[in-house]
């Protein structure tokens, strides 16, 4: 996917500008075919408690794809869990990048603003790459940046809810503001949405439900390649402006009297 | 002696170490994508073989998962 720039986050660059969520895959074949039509080159992981009867590692069919790993701290709702499951992940994944989640309430998983820059603060002093998953809120994505995050991810509405973008004016202050990239993250439902962000200046997209939980995920992860690529070209571009009535596109001069 | 593994009681030997109890969760100790933590403190893989653990301590083995 080289028709548009490449996405850099800490000087690292990537070819893709859409990052995959690994969740709610039904199997790792349908993860590996989806990734695959993505195009995606980094892609999200977690951490749980060892489950024996697991069948495959996620770790080798991620890295057999040549994919990077962004772990995660999902299911963290202080601080101090998120520091310790992104420490962990250190250990597990050799990687200090972390997409920093910390959720402050259970049945929307909206982030917790202040313990979210807490974490970030502490994590960025360990040294770790930090790509916190925010609000829409400019104000918390600033903060987050002078905190020294790599980037910020603002969501487009409640993670799996496919609402899509419910703020895109936020989104606009956000991305206007920001000096790292900005990675719409949660609320993907289907391709517009995704072209959406990209057409608002977002840097790239981070999806997940919309892609693992479609009836047919590769042809969905198609559909959401092309989109962010069709988005970023039409954000480069320079649309035109919208107008209250109709503009000629055929030259007005030079019009026959036929009757 | 017990211990607490992934919040569950565990009989282990009284000299258990960290990897004793890894294997003992069925996760592969070579594999990438493990990590543990006792009583909320990360014990790096290296110390795995050479940490002892001690009554009543929680251990929490870890695997990589899909998510996020």
């Amino acid at each position: 996917m080289a028709e548009c720039g490449p996405l850099t986050i800490a000087g690292r660059e990537f070819g893709s500008r859409l990052i995959l969520g690994t969740g709610g895959f039904r199997s790792l074949e349908s993860m590996a075919e989806a990734l695959a039509a993505s195009g995606a080159e980094l892609a999200t992981v977690a951490l749980r408690r060892v489950d024996a009867s697991a069948r495959g590692s996620i770790v080798e069919v991620l890295e057999e794809a040549g994919c990077t790993l962004l772990p995660n701290t999902a299911g963290c709702f202080t601080a101090r869990d998120a520091v310790l499951t992104a420490e962990l992940s250190r250990e597990a994944f050799d990687t200090d990048w972390i997409k920093l989640e910390v959720i402050g309430d259970e049945r929307t998983l909206l982030p917790e603003g202040s313990e979210l820059l807490d974490a970030a603060e502490t994590l960025v002093a360990e040294g770790y790459v930090v790509l916190p998953y925010a609000n829409d809120d400019p104000v918390l994505a600033r903060r987050l940046e002078d905190a020294g995050c790599a980037a910020v991810m603002p969501l487009g509405s409640p993670i799996g809810s496919g609402m899509g973008i419910r703020n895109p004016y936020n989104l606009r202050l956000i991305v206007e503001r920001a000096d790292v990239p900005v990675i719409l993250d949660a609320g993907i439902g289907t391709a517009s949405d995704a072209a959406l962000a990209m057409e608002a200046g977002c840097d790239g997209v981070l999806l997940a439900s919309s892609v693992s939980r479609a009836e047919d995920p590769a042809r969905m992860a198609r559909a959401m390649r092309h989109a962010v690529t069709a988005g970023r070209l039409a954000f480069e571009s320079g649309r035109i402006p919208r107008r209250l009535y109709g503009e000629a596109s055929t030259p007005t001069e030079g019009v026959p009297e036929l009757t | 002696m017990k211990v607490r593994l992934n919040g569950e009681p565990c009989e282990v030997r009284e000299d258990a170490s960290v990897l004793d109890v890894v294997a003992a969760s069925g996760a592969e100790p070579e594999g990438r994508g493990v990590a543990v933590a006792v009583d909320g403190e990360v014990v790096p893989r290296g110390e795995w073989d050479e940490f002892e653990l001690r009554e009543g301590q929680r251990v929490e083995v870890l695997q990589a998962v899909q998510g996020g």
